[in-house]
């Protein structure tokens, strides 16, 4: 297992992030870091401010304060194509999927690959059926790249939308309540994709409610409340009850 | 594969598509081709008449006059929008047309004298080679048609307005300019070109009827860039899922703007090649064909609410409302019908369809 301190360099470095929205402070000095092939759950009760840190690192607006290095270099991200440029991925809650499409077609999405034939591009249909099929096996999911994606199920959906940020070689995937919309059986699925990405040295950031899922696949837990960060440790130094209290606010900080 | 799967997560709730839950078999394009073949056969034996070549020529001229504007309209469905303008725009194009081909033919009027001059006898000359005339005019009603699409296109994707306002709104204003520029009165297409513009538009090619071909090559060009093209795909993205197509990175303004072009441009050529047949464009011409046009979109399993839809859907849905026009009038039925049954089997199709998708 790779931990942040074998790793060396974190992919992704915060320091003293923090967000107004006019008066109302969102976010205030959060500094955080993410190393190759680790996977940190990011914890908090509703408004504590998760989704507006994710929303920062994605790219969908920009701090106040704080910097943002990745991989080293300071980088500023004034649109969501600006953080997947240098290979942050978002993996979304509703997971963003043309139902009526393939599950290649789904993965190449805005990527397609084509042929020339003189002025005129056509579709490289066996190319993106031959990738996206390495993909899934390499998520180890049977995934069919030639489904529709209305007839998969949940988990198979997530292998989808995982796929697509395997893709683009991504180095930092940020996965919103991966869990929330699909079956007991299909979690399992689910995790055991997160695995498939920490195996391949992507650092992962599983933003989710559901304290057994994050304990059974983190290697670290940060916790935010009120827009503040109360708590940055190690899975095996904390419990479940200590990250409840951390984020009911029954304890105030660790 | 490259990667072997070691311990694949194997899940019993998900079955593998099966093929007839695939593709063409699974959509209701193939069930309307069923029942316009099973139409046909009853046809066959319900009057002689129905299979005679005379018949059947008809038949494909007639239905080649709405199917154009269909597959137009078909693009702007699947991205989950509609155009209710297309009527208008036929009118519309095939006017400008009409004025432009009988005032570049007419030596005094402005910009007439690049094309014909007057002899010393009193009669028109070409100063041109033949043909140029009706290039230019058929060019300038589809570029009217383009102004109109990007108008309908930058109102829907930029400005964020609904569709159906949009176009609803566009079928009225386009209708009231047909009507200014025309005083009301319709215009013929005239000049030395007339009779070329009258072979392309109503005449035969290869022993069919001129707009069928057209509709034929259209169609072919349709289902390529439908399906085998990064464009084609972000149609149907668009329609699946606006959001994960913006998501993904699809230029979906564009994307937008794009098929309402497209849609304008396909009206604009189908109002040409009726005004064709017709031999004028009056300014009442086409009024309500937007229903008709959607409603074979539709009827061919088109999906109102995105995503799904196609060339072959779009003729088989013409073609069946054709085919229920003429059976009605070679039967003898009092032609007055043809409207309410059009409207029982849009909503017999949409209806088969829903209660397919739920059985599967």
């Amino acid at each position: 297992m790779i931990t942040a301190a074998a790793a060396g360099q974190p992919v992704l470095e915060l320091t003293g992030i923090g967000k107004d929205f006019g008066a109302i402070r969102a976010l205030h000095g959060i500094d955080m870091r993410v190393s190759p092939g680790e996977v940190v759950g990011l914890m908090g009760d509703n408004g504590a401010g998760k989704s507006t840190l994710v929303k920062i690192i994605a790219g969908n607006f920009p701090a106040n304060h704080g910097e943002i290095r990745f991989e080293g270099n300071a980088v500023h991200f004034y649109r969501p194509i600006d953080a997947r440029a240098v290979g942050i991925e978002v993996v979304y809650q509703d997971l963003a999927l043309a139902d009526n499409l393939t599950a290649a077609a789904n993965v190449f999405l805005g990527r397609e690959l084509k042929w020339k034939f003189g002025p005129f591009a056509f579709l490289d249909h066996k190319a993106m059926a031959a990738r996206a099929l390495e993909l899934f096996g390499e998520l180890r999911s049977e995934t069919r790249p030639q489904h529709l994606v209305k007839q998969m199920s949940g988990g198979q959906r997530q292998a989808v939308a995982i796929a697509r940020t395997r893709l683009s070689n991504a180095k930092l995937v940020m996965m919103d309540e991966p869990t929330a919309a699909i079956s007991v059986r299909q979690v399992e699925q689910v995790l055991s994709l997160i695995h498939r990405l920490k195996e391949q040295g992507v650092a992962v950031m599983l933003i989710s409610h559901r304290m057994p899922y994050v304990f059974a696949v983190c290697d670290r837990v940060i916790v935010l409340r009120r827009g503040e960060k109360r708590a940055d440790k190690p899975i095996r130094d904390t419990s479940p009850e200590e990250v409840t209290a951390l984020i009911t606010g029954a304890k105030e900080a660790a | 594969m490259s990667v072997p799967i070691e311990s694949p997560v194997s899940y019993s709730n998900v079955g593998i598509t099966r093929w007839w839950q695939r593709s063409v078999f699974a959509s209701q394009t193939a069930y309307v081709t069923l029942a316009l073949l099973l139409l046909l056969v009853v046809m066959h034996f319900a009057s002689p008449y129905f299979f005679t070549e005379g018949n059947m020529q008809n038949v494909a001229k007639n239905f080649s006059f709405i199917a154009i504007a269909t597959l137009g309209v078909t693009f702007v469905i699947i991205t989950g929008g509609i155009d209710l303008s297309v009527g208008s725009m036929m009118c519309f194009s095939a006017m400008v047309t009409s004025m432009v081909m009988s005032g570049l033919s007419t030596p005094d009027m402005p910009g007439a004298s690049l094309f014909v001059h007057l002899a010393a006898d009193g009669k028109t000359v070409l100063a041109n080679m033949p043909g140029l005339i009706m290039l230019v005019s058929v060019l300038a009603g589809l570029i009217a048609a383009l102004i109109v699409g990007l108008i309908n296109g930058f109102c829907i994707a930029v400005l964020g307005l609904s569709p159906f306002v949009t176009t609803l709104g566009m079928l009225s204003i386009v209708r009231g300019l047909a009507y200014v520029v025309s005083n009301g009165r319709g215009s013929f297409p005239g000049g030395p070109d007339a009779e070329y513009f009258y072979g392309l538009t109503s005449g035969t090619l290869f022993g069919m009827p001129a707009p069928f071909i057209y509709l034929v090559v259209l169609a072919l060009v349709m289902a390529m860039v439908l399906h085998h093209t990064a464009f084609g795909r972000h149609v149907f993205a668009l329609g699946g899922n606006e959001k994960a197509a913006e998501l993904t990175g699809i230029p979906v303004v564009r994307v937008k703007i794009q098929v309402y072009v497209i849609c304008a441009l396909a009206a604009g050529l189908q109002g040409i090649i009726i005004s064709g047949w017709l031999g004028s464009a009056p300014a009442n011409m086409a009024t309500s064909y937007e229903l008709n046009v959607i409603a074979a979109a539709v009827i061919g399993g088109a999906n109102l609410a995105g995503g799904i839809g196609g060339p072959l859907g779009a003729i088989v849905g013409c073609v069946l409302l054709e085919v229920i026009r003429n059976g009605l009038v070679l039967a003898q039925v009092n032609s007055y019908w043809q409207q309410t049954l059009v409207g029982v089997i849009i909503i017999l199709a949409v209806l088969v369809d829903r209660i397919r998708s739920r059985m599967i």
